[in-house]
């Protein structure tokens, strides 16, 4: 039987539960660290990966100042409506009523507010050029996510703007349900509120308007 | 009351809401993140509060808003949480705020490991934030005195209008043990109206509280210094707090060690104590005020050697120690900091050979 996957050669055999080769900031602080490293090297290709946790609380001023500088990497935020790493406590985009281990009576949005977008906030900028949500839910989903991503990568290497990949995605664990279930409720639940699509494309809209 | 079995975060939620103390900020981090936990559920049984914050940084500033209006509020967190919390904590020591902060801690520098450690010694006991001010740090060893601290803490604070911290091990939260809680509920909180800021309602006089840490004027700032310093004078005279073991006969060394590593300590000091090898204990429950002269008194017997500090980090209190010693006998160190505690054979394999080179 041929091969259907190979891993791409930008992943290394390391073992790390991080992405391998790269550099690993503090708890919200990524879009800070790129920045470092994009402008004293900006011919090297800088993305950062954040957890919603991570972008959308704790590092909420890093990413909006980074965003509106403009700075010229891109950033993969992963939203899974939850603190993974740490065991599932609650986060800015927890949904309304969603029980979490620190919202055990579900989240109280009278208390608490309503989960943020970030990408439709981010968009609220002017400077950032690029900024999509995306999901990796289904496989019709996944090919889109691919472009996005693969767009955002090729604005970097255009020197063009700051990018923004939103990816939704599920955290069967710590919402304790399968696989399955956490697909379908993340469906039902999560992309009704965290709408699909491009919300920013300035490089695109730009193009256009030159021809 | 009788005794129950608990986690060790679980417990320290629940002694602080026996303490009177009904407000809670935090954020999640491993290896504390079950005291927020429980208190979710727990804080609106007794009517209390509890809000997770953005980011330490934000809980930091939240615990002094609190805390200025003359409400018990505390806190908890683990390493990274901590650092990013001390420039709160400068504040609150600065305006003199009775905020208690208790940190699991994790292996460090950086993100460090989520492992038991004691590598935030230093930043507990020599500042963290900037200036001169001094936490009261209470080191304990078991999740009973860890309950028993947390009780103890909110009184402290409030007798000096002091931040006080709780610095206890990542086992310390983790492990669970059988606990008793104290049947005293804690003192009633202390009459704030002379500083606290709680509203035109309840003032009693004409007199406006202010509660702030800007003093532009470098006497008054220069009093300010003067004034917090009496008060870490007064802690330590009056708030060491330490335990000993096998101090009666001959030791030959004396071992300083607090929290969880001290409890391996006391197990390798048996060990050799049946090698006929007498080494003795300090364990000091506060970290500052330190227990100096009690640590002092330990090496002036004549059959003592060396001290040896034993902890879980690069010895970060051997200068304590040094200073208390004061030249009367060299002090060692020894320990692990990668998350793994050192068993009482390595401890007494360590302890053995620090002697041996001495004789
Ligand atoms: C200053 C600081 N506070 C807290 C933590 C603990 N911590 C590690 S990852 C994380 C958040 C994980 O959630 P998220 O960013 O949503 O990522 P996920 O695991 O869900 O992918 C937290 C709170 C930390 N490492 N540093
Ligand atoms: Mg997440």
């Amino acid at each position: 039987m041929g091969k259907t996957f190979l891993k791409p050669n930008s992943l290394s055999d390391n073992h790390t539960h991080y992405c391998p080769g790269c550099k690993e900031a503090a708890h919200g602080r990524a879009p800070a660290m790129a920045t470092g490293i994009k402008r004293v090297r900006p011919d090297l290709n800088v993305f950062t990966y954040q957890g919603d946790g991570d972008l959308a609380s704790i590092g909420m001023s890093e990413i909006i100042h980074s965003a509106n500088r403009g700075e010229k990497f891109t950033t993969i935020f992963v939203n899974n409506a939850v603190y993974g790493m740490t065991g599932g406590q609650m986060a800015p985009t927890t949904m309304p009523n969603q029980k979490t281990t620190t919202s055990p009576f579900g989240r109280d949005v009278k208390d608490v507010g309503m989960p943020i977008k970030m990408a439709n906030l981010l968009a609220a900028l002017q400077t950032p050029g690029y900024i999509e949500r995306t999901t990796v839910l289904k496989p019709k989903y996944i090919v889109k996510a691919k472009k996005a991503i693969k767009k955002a990568f090729i604005y970097q290497m255009e020197k063009k703007c700051f990018s923004f990949v939103e990816v939704v995605s599920t955290c069967p664990t710590n919402w304790g349900m399968t696989p399955q279930d956490s697909i379908k409720w993340a469906e039902d639940t999560l992309l009704p509120y965290y709408e699909l699509g491009v919300f920013k494309d300035t490089p695109k809209m730009e193009e256009k308007n030159a021809k | 009351m009788a005794k129950v079995l608990m986690k060790g975060n679980e417990a320290i939620g629940e002694a602080a809401i026996r303490a009177g103390c009904l407000n809670y900020f935090a954020y999640p981090i491993t290896p504390q993140s079950e005291v927020a936990e429980y208190l979710a559920k727990r804080m609106p049984e007794v009517g209390g509060m509890f809000l997770q914050g953005e980011s330490e940084v934000a809980v930091g500033y939240m615990l002094f808003g609190a805390s200025a209006c003359g409400e018990r509020v505390f806190t908890t967190s683990s390493s990274p949480g901590i650092s990013l919390m001390s420039e709160a904590i400068s504040y609150i020591a600065a305006a003199q705020c009775p905020v208690v902060f208790v940190n699991i801690m994790r292996g460090g520098p950086g993100l460090g490991g989520i492992l038991p450690s004691q590598a935030d010694y230093s930043q507990s006991v020599k500042g963290g934030g900037h200036g001169d001010y001094k936490l009261l740090v209470m080191a304990p060893a078991s999740v009973q005195e860890a309950v028993e601290m947390v009780t103890e803490a909110f009184v402290l604070a409030e007798k000096y209008r002091n931040p006080v911290m709780i610095l206890g091990d990542g086992l310390i939260g983790q492990m669970m043990e059988p606990v008793e809680f104290p049947e005293k509920v804690a003192a009633k909180p202390s009459d704030k109206s002379e500083w606290a800021t709680t509203g035109m309602d309840t003032r009693k006089s004409d007199k406006r509280n202010l509660v702030k840490t800007l003093f532009l004027d470098p006497e008054e700032l220069n009093r300010h210094n003067l004034m917090l310093k009496e008060k870490y004078k007064k802690m330590e005279a009056e708030e060491v707090r330490y335990s000993t073991y096998n101090t009666d006969g001959d030791y030959k060394a004396v071992i300083a060690s607090y929290g969880t590593m001290s409890r391996v300590c006391k197990t390798a000091i048996d060990m050799l104590k049946k090698e006929g090898i007498e080494v003795c204990m300090i364990r000091p429950q506060t970290l500052f005020p330190f227990p100096e002269v009690a640590i002092r008194k330990a090496v002036e017997k004549k059959s003592c050697k060396l001290a040896i500090s034993i902890e879980m980090n690069m010895g970060q209190m051997v200068e304590d120690i040094q200073r208390s010693v004061s030249g009367i006998v060299p002090v060692k160190w020894y320990g692990k900091c990668g998350g793994e505690i050192p068993t009482p054979e390595e401890t007494a394999e360590a302890v053995k050979k620090y002697l041996n080179n001495e004789e």
